[in-house]
């Protein structure tokens, strides 16, 4: 059941799967706009863009999770309406994420047969069969020491993502998208993994392979495809292209956005990390803030900007260095010390760390703050509505009520609650996790507007940001990380897109 | 959701009434102010447990050990009175609530420190707390005989006439209403309940807060030992064996979300009114006690599906009003 046919007629030029005219909408957030992408059988396209520029809008489109607004989806020239998650799979389409989507309590054998698992004569599940095609499957694709067997949960990562190529191969998928599938590999399983999609690719599947790193895609990509702010900016033959040409591509002209004007007072360095390192996430990170400065952190998802600052908000232990306050060694050991001390982190998923949707607004902006706003354990409820309203009014929030569920107001005012709630602590240095991720252009505006006035009373931000045009149009100097290591610290004068996104990517100059 | 809560609430007084009404056609007597006060009275003891277990399933937890809890501090304090008569009442029942505290403290701190599921440390406690209850009796009873007249009567005496165990009851909604509504602990408890990770971002101990919710709940189970050993005049091994559930129901019924975060003390009293209604209303009009335990079954399981579509609905409203905001 699993050896298709081996395509004896490959038309290279055929392409076997093609999107074109893809546009979808978020409320408030145009996430595709008219894009094409075309994957051609034995090749592997690479689908390449900063973060927010489409590309896993467009993964769940192609596996059926999103509908298009508009477009149209066609394999081998025929069109197909990709209605859910089964259809696309019925439809040979098959996605490997970066942390691979399985069952980790099942085997091996029952990973790859889930709901294709050979049946014997009474309707039973035919254990003997599925447990010899598992180890059949395992074995065309050069992966025998997997044990069908094995409990998926034993496996490491490289070999889960084995087992989900196993799987993809035991439906017969002819379209396979692995979606930074080298996010969390080694080297060696990295090279391990390219085998196997050399192999994939002998099969002639068509392959769509996501990542953020040259090496890689240049390594084993056929074709590319570069995304910018939801638009396909170009694509074409890797061998055609240089490097260079593919980051003007990504980084681009970013869209039209006016940043504030400031006129940057800087005081004397506030706080100061120093050598702050934790065993598996990070190294060695030394910086210095400054009052009344943006320090942008820039960086690949996964470079361990996010779990630097949860360590200085005491939210993780860390293996050594020092944190100082104002010259004063801190080492706080939950979010209320590093809280009380003034440094507060706003977290970057704001439906899942920052808003309690349940709650309503002026509970939302009380909460870090409940010991202020109680007096002995008992609640004040006129300064908590107060407090609540002093810090939504200035950040110019559009609710009916202060009482209304939080859940109620749009992605942009909500994140206005979150920054709301963390100011209310009247913090020294704040934190801004993406800050803006997911939020409409008005509300963006808002909210880089808020931050120039934060910095202008002499508060110290840190921003992480993925997204260019924010960290160079927001940052006095930007840290650049790569793999949980600084790359660099420019002053942000003159600088220009590319030289971050080289430095983040370890691209050498 | 405020709005919805009431929503469900007016919407379990009326099912109660309703329930009151349809006995009253048969037996007008049941619908009579003096009848209804008995009801509370007698089901005064499980409002009081509803409302710690409430604060409990708040936190995404669950006790199941508050029945067996009950039967041990039951126990030692009726053995207390037994052995010492002269002690005064009022210091017993700080005994009981010291004791069931300490109980849950006991529960709390395995869900805090080891974090241990809830389900798994209560179940454990609930065999435990009953176990201990037959190594400190020996199996023994205590009945009336053992017991002064001064621990039997107090919760009967009556004061602007409603018995001492109402007012308890009274005394206890009052103090959980303040403490869920007014005091940062209660406040702690619904956030940590509705949105864990964010809480713990926004500098809430959750694990620490589950630990007071387990204290509260076993404060109030140990003030229960007291109450109902001296209610039914006699301390067993055997006292409110199973209760737990009845417990878990009266929160369920009044529309506390066992995943956490959505209940009200209003929601878990009516609840525990419900059963009581019903547990009082069968054996009037002659329905067997199978019948009896069906129906608080169907209960149970009629007002999850309407917790269910209570919270579809609240999707729907979120939608609506995002679009305008």
């Amino acid at each position: 059941m699993m050896h298709a046919p081996a395509p004896t007629t490959v038309n290279a030029t055929a392409p076997l799967l093609t999107l074109s005219g893809i546009s979808k909408s978020f409320p408030g957030v145009r996430a595709l706009n008219d894009v094409a992408l075309s994957l051609y059988p034995g090749q592997v396209t690479a689908l390449i863009g900063e973060n927010g520029a489409g590309k896993s809008t467009l993964v769940k489109i192609m596996t059926g999770i999103y509908q298009p607004d508009a477009g149209r989806i066609a394999i081998d020239g025929r069109p197909v309406e990709l209605a859910s998650a089964h259809a696309a799979f019925e439809n040979g389409i098959t996605a490997i994420h970066q942390e691979t989507v399985l069952f980790d309590d099942l085997s091996v054998a029952e990973n790859i047969f889930l709901g294709h698992a050979p049946r014997s004569r009474l309707g039973l599940i035919d254990w003997r069969t599925m447990r010899a095609n598992a180890r059949e499957v395992l074995e065309t694709m050069r992966a025998g020491h997997i044990d069908a067997d094995a409990r998926l949960r034993d496996l490491g990562i490289a070999n889960k993502h084995l087992v989900a190529v196993a799987r993809a191969m035991s439906i017969d998928a002819q379209i396979v998208i692995m979606d930074e599938p080298t996010a969390a590999l080694s080297a060696k399983e990295i090279e391990e993994l390219f085998l196997l999609i050399e192999f994939l690719k002998e099969e002639g599947k068509a392959i769509l392979f996501i990542s953020h790193k040259f090496d890689e895609i240049y390594r084993i990509a056929d074709r590319y495809t570069v995304f910018r702010d939801g638009e396909m900016v170009g694509e074409g033959r890797l061998t055609d292209t240089a490097e260079g040409e593919i980051v003007r591509l990504m980084v681009g002209r970013s869209v039209e956005h006016i940043f504030p004007e400031r006129t940057p007072k800087i005081g004397a360095p506030l706080l100061a990390v120093s050598g702050l390192s934790h065993p598996t996430e990070f190294e060695d990170i030394s910086f210095e803030l400054k009052r009344g400065e943006i320090l942008g952190f820039y960086g690949l998802v996964g470079a361990g900007r996010s779990e630097i600052m949860q360590a200085i908000a005491g939210m993780t232990r860390t293996s050594g260095g020092s944190i100082a306050l104002d010259g004063e060694t801190l080492a706080p050991k939950s979010a209320a010390e590093a809280i009380a001390s003034g440094i507060v982190y706003v977290p970057e998923e704001r439906g899942r760390q920052g808003v309690v949707i349940g709650l309503p607004i002026f509970q939302n902006v009380s909460l870090p703050s409940l010991s202020k706003t109680s007096k002995n354990g008992v609640l004040r409820l006129a300064e908590e509505f107060a407090l609540a309203r002093t810090y939504t009014e200035r950040l110019d929030l559009r609710a009916a009520s202060l009482s209304q569920d939080v859940g109620t107001l749009s992605g942009g005012n909500q994140q206005k609650v979150v920054i709301a709630k963390w100011l209310a602590t009247k913090p020294r240095v704040i934190i801004l996790d993406e800050p803006t991720k997911g939020i409409d252009i008005g509300s963006k505006a808002a909210v880089h507007g808020f931050m120039a006035e934060l910095v202008a009373e002499g508060l110290s931000v840190i921003m992480v940001s993925s997204e260019l045009p924010e960290i160079l149009g927001m940052s006095d100097r930007i840290v650049v990380m790569r793999e949980g290591r600084m790359v660099n610290i420019y002053d942000n004068d003159g600088l220009d897109a590319e030289t971050l996104v080289r430095a983040a990517a370890g691209i050498v100059a | 959701m405020k709005s919805l809560a009431k929503h469900r609430e007016v919407w379990l007084a009326a099912a109660i009434a309703l329930l009151v009404m349809l006995v009253a056609v048969r037996f007008p007597g049941f619908a009579r102010p003096d009848n209804l006060l008995t009801v509370f009275n007698d089901y005064s003891i499980l409002v009081i447990l509803a409302l710690g277990q409430m604060a409990v399933i708040l936190t995404r937890s669950i006790d199941l050990s508050m029945a067996s809890n009950l039967a041990f501090t039951g126990m030692v304090v009726a053995m207390t009175n037994a052995a010492f008569p002269g002690l005064p009442v009022p210091l017993l029942i700080v005994q009981a609530m010291a004791i069931g505290a300490a109980l849950g403290a006991f529960n709390g701190a395995l869900v805090w420190k080891l974090a241990i599921p809830p389900i798994v440390v209560t179940l454990g406690t609930l065999t435990i707390f009953r176990g201990a209850t037959f190594v400190v009796s020996g199996g023994a009873w205590v009945n009336a005989d053992a017991m002064s007249p001064a621990f039997i009567s107090l919760q009967r005496a009556e004061v602007l006439g409603l018995p001492v165990l109402s007012w308890i009851a009274i005394i206890t909604i009052a103090a959980f209403f303040v403490l869920m509504t007014r005091t940062s602990l209660g406040r702690s408890i619904y956030a940590a309940g509705v949105n864990p990770t964010a809480s713990v971002y926004a500098g809430i101990d959750v694990g620490r807060t589950k630990f007071l919710a387990f204290c509260l709940s076993g404060m109030v189970a140990g003030l229960c030992g007291y109450l109902w050993v001296s209610r039914y005049v006699i301390a067993s091994t055997e006292v409110a064996n199973g209760y737990e559930l009845q417990i878990v129901a009266a929160c369920v019924i009044g529309g506390v979300s066992i995943a956490g975060g959505v209940g009200s003390v209003g929601g878990a009293v009516l609840g525990a009114l419900f059963l009581g209604v019903i547990g009082s209303a069968l054996p009037v009009i002659n329905v067997s006690p199978f019948w009896q335990l069906a129906i608080s079954g169907g209960a149970i399981i009629l007002a999850v599906v309407l917790n269910a579509r209570g919270e579809k609905n609240k999707g729907r409203i979120i939608l609506k009003k995002a679009a305008t905001a």
